[in-house]
């Protein structure tokens, strides 16, 4: 059985500066993973490198066994990845809907018709407001961005991701700037999602979003210093070296 | 309300040649041909984010062809229109694929050169372009055997088109793959992520802006029955880029009703002060510092506050 | 054998007026992330404030470092009152640009017609000067050294003085020449003064060899442009390098095959786009 995602010598460099430093990882299908590591560890370079956002310099990755480095970010989203960004991005101008609307047309045939009226496909509308439904702003589905709060912009931009029916979903902070209570809701959707979608997420507090993960890898200078299941990698000394700055 | 007001304005339209006179129905004609080209740069510049000053480039390509397929191989303008079609396109082809390599000013600076290298070529190959003296004895077609030499002939023949091509525009723009566009506009590496091929959207939506800029062109040569190299001149393209941009780039109104202002200005002031190219200067000045969403939303801005009241 | 003599100088001195023309531009966008549309206008301009100043101080020389300087301050004003508030606005500021180019190609009209103007080369330089057998105007030569003075200058302004560091800074990674306290906006103004100094003394030593005519703005910028995209933005050795490989490709295939010569300049650009986006010595922006 192929895992889910694997990275094998990842490297990216800076301008000589090396952020992804021989990064290898296998993770298997179904597994909640949790990345860690202190500011400017390299958290999410390895996510830009993973969806394609960034080019690597050497190693490869596989989603599935397929091999994927070389494709474009379109092309990865294909594949059945999905990711969350750590600052929102969403489309500013417009609803809601239109977002998750966005989201869809992103696999869709339709998105190359260039001829029917968008706002006739009913059925793409109901399903976009069907998934903002299930991280609960189906209520708020004709809002438009400006007007949500932050903590229902992050639920925005997981229902997008969602939306992508993926096999391989990457969270990048999804619990950043949230109150406890947001954090909660959040935490509760995402135990949630269905095991057939594998789940990395970037935290940079290890405690929040410990009780999410089977295993953890922590990072540091963009090396994988270790890996292992909760207990393993909270018990590991150089687990809190890596936060205190002894490394 | 709203109906009442396009429905008097759409009857104006239809039945101004009965009393406009030979000049203003002419003039007209004119803000249809410029309308359409403003509407099809707008595709580009307001729904993709894409500013180009090339435009000009469309315009000069279809009409020389035309142009040059009549006089030089006697083909009659059933069938040079859709080679000049044809051709304009591929090079439109060709220079998106160019000029998409990259994106904001790199993009801008690429259609920008392109496009001048264009002019510059429509001045030496003077074998086949005539050079400085441009290309003239130019008729109009005349379809179905009727003539468009009348004013009153041409301006529905004009607005019949343009209302066509800015119908189909408006479905575009309505479509999933108008939205798609908005959205590589707005947040292009967010799209990638989400599965739109964002280069392919871009370079679809300058080819297809390309055509409509050629069929404006035809329109053109077909108005004026003269071409010359300074319709493909940087002043041509920055004319339309005022049109699309005081009129409030990203409404399917806003580039009409720009390219309108920016033609009765042209007109006006040519009768008055030769400096046109001043004023235009002057015009895009204040129009950045003053006004840079446009007209167009500009006006809704303030019909929804005087309604408010 | 003469011919390709000829035209290889004519090359050469073409080359060192774009490189004029070019390195202001390459500088103001490369620096200050602005495609100065003006440029063109500023060369020209230049040439036209070259022609008065020779009828009242018939030297070339002087004329071409008042040209330069009127236009530097031009182009300080153009900086500060309109190009400043814009900040930010990339677009905006080449709008704003483009309007002023229109201004300014209309203004030269009024004030000096519309017909071509030419400057005379100093009379010590007007005698032909013996190169490999071939007769060369010696003006063209000088033009040649100026520019290769020019670039030098550029350089050691570039590498061994503090502003030169500070401009290098700021090309290579703007937000972090800020962070360490560079004062970003003198050095904008400094900047675009010298791009504007450098275009306009370039349009009066252009003078004897292209005229100042209206029209000269729309023919230089896009050689200019081309020059940046086949160079790379920021660059003053692309810019070097590029002017030359343009005016060589431009003087031969005017020469060789006129009617197409501005095609035969696309295949460079096209050939830099495709496989080196950056251009030849470009950066990598960070």
């Amino acid at each position: 059985m192929n895992p889910a995602l694997q990275i094998h010598g990842l490297k990216k460099a800076f301008g000589g500066l090396p952020a992804t430093n021989n990064v290898s990882l296998d993770v298997p299908a179904g597994e909640r993973r949790l990345i860690i590591g202190p500011n400017g560890a390299g958290k999410t370079t390895l996510f830009n490198l993973i969806t394609g956002a960034l080019r690597a310099d050497a190693g490869a990755i596989r989603l599935f066994g397929e091999e994927i480095t070389r494709l474009a970010p379109h092309q990865r989203a294909h594949r059945g990845l999905a990711r969350t960004y750590q600052i929102i991005t969403l489309f500013p101008r417009d609803t809601l809907e239109h977002n998750v609307v966005l989201s869809l047309l992103g696999l869709a045939k339709s998105r190359w018709n260039a001829f029917r009226a968008l706002r006739t496909d009913t059925v793409l509308h109901e399903e976009a407001r069907r998934i903002l439904g299930l991280v609960g702003l189906g209520e708020r589905a004709a809002r438009p961005i400006g007007e949500v709060s932050y903590g229902e912009k992050r639920r925005v931009e997981i229902a997008m991701a969602l939306a992508q029916r993926p096999k391989v979903l990457l969270l990048d902070e999804p619990l950043a700037g949230l109150s406890r209570e947001e954090r909660a809701g959040i935490k509760t959707l995402i135990h949630g999602i269905a095991r057939d979608v594998t789940v990395i997420m970037i935290e940079h507090d290890m405690d929040t979003a410990l009780d999410l993960a089977d295993r953890v890898t922590v990072l540091h200078y963009g090396k994988v210093i270790v890996e292992g299941t909760r207990t393993e990698v909270v018990a590991d000394p150089r687990t809190r070296e890596v936060y205190l700055g002894n490394a | 309300m709203k109906w009442l007001a396009w429905g008097a304005l759409a009857l104006l339209v239809a039945v101004f040649p009965l009393f406009g006179g030979d000049f203003y129905v002419n003039l007209a004609s004119q803000i249809f041909i410029a309308a359409l080209f403003a509407a099809s740069l707008n595709l580009l510049v307001g729904y993709g984010g894409l500013v180009s000053l090339g435009h000009a480039a469309w315009i000069g390509l279809a009409a020389y062809t035309s142009a040059w397929l009549y006089l030089r191989l006697g083909l009659p303008h059933l069938a040079n229109a859709p080679i000049a079609l044809i051709l304009t396109t591929l090079v439109a082809a060709l220079f998106g694929w160019i000029a998409l390599h990259a994106s904001g000013l790199g993009f801008l600076m690429i259609t920008l050169a392109l496009a001048q290298v264009l002019w510059g070529t429509a001045y030496r190959w003077a074998s086949v372009t005539n050079g400085d003296n441009g290309l003239s004895g130019l008729t109009r077609p005349a379809p179905f055997g009727m003539s468009l030499d009348k004013p009153a002939a041409f301006y529905y023949f004009t607005l019949a088109i343009a209302i066509v091509a800015l119908w189909l525009m408006a479905r575009f723009v309505a479509s999933p793959f108008g939205a798609a566009l908005r959205g590589t506009r707005d947040e292009p590496r967010r799209m990638a992520a989400l599965g739109h091929n964002v280069w392919l959207v871009r370079w679809i939506t300058f080819v297809y802006s390309g055509f409509w800029g050629a069929v404006a062109g035809l329109l053109y040569v077909y108005y004026h029955k003269y071409v010359h190299p300074t319709t493909l001149s940087l002043q041509s393209s920055a004319e339309a880029l005022l049109g699309v941009i005081a009129g409030g780039a990203g409404t399917l109104a806003g580039p009409v009703v720009g390219a309108a202002i920016v033609l009765i200005l042209k007109n006006y002031v040519s009768a008055y002060f030769e400096r046109w190219n001043m004023l235009l200067g002057l015009v895009f000045v204040l129009i950045v510092i003053f006004m840079p969403d446009g007209v167009v939303p500009g006006l809704r801005r303030a019909w929804v506050r005087l309604r408010a009241k | 054998m003469q011919f390709w003599i000829i035209q290889t100088l004519n090359s050469l001195s073409l080359g060192g007026l774009l490189f004029l023309l070019a390195a202001g531009f390459s500088l103001i966008f490369g620096l200050m992330r602005i495609a100065n549309l003006t440029h063109g206008s500023l060369f020209m301009i230049g040439a036209y404030v070259g022609v008065t100043i020779l009828r009242l101080v018939p030297n070339l020389w002087l004329a071409a470092l008042l040209g330069g300087l009127a236009v530097a301050i031009f182009g300080g004003l153009l900086e500060r009152l309109l190009l400043r508030p814009l900040a930010g606005n990339a677009l905006g500021q080449v709008l704003v640009t483009l309007g002023i180019s229109f201004i300014v190609a209309d203004f030269c009209l009024i004030v000096w017609g519309g017909d071509p103007i030419p400057l005379s080369a100093p009379s010590y330089l007007q005698k032909p000067l013996l190169v490999g057998g071939v007769a060369f105007p010696a003006y063209r030569l000088v033009v040649l050294a100026i520019a290769i003075v020019t670039a030098i200058g550029l350089h050691a302004l570039m590498e061994w003085t503090r502003i030169g560091a500070m401009i290098r800074a700021g090309v290579d990674d703007m937000p972090m020449a800020r962070a360490v306290g560079i004062p970003v906006s003198r050095l904008f103004t400094f900047v675009f003064c010298l791009g504007a100094a450098l275009a306009g003394a370039g349009g009066v030593i252009a003078g004897p060899i292209m005229s100042a005519y209206p029209g000269l703005d729309a023919d230089m910028l896009p050689l200019a442009l081309i020059v940046v995209i086949l160079g790379g933005v920021g660059s003053l050795l692309g810019a070097f390098v590029g002017s030359f490989i343009i005016a060589v490709i431009y003087t031969f295939g005017s020469v060789l095959l006129p009617d197409l010569a501005y095609v035969i300049l696309f295949l460079p650009m096209i050939a830099v786009i495709a496989y080196r986006p950056r251009g030849l010595f470009g950066r990598q922006p960070s």
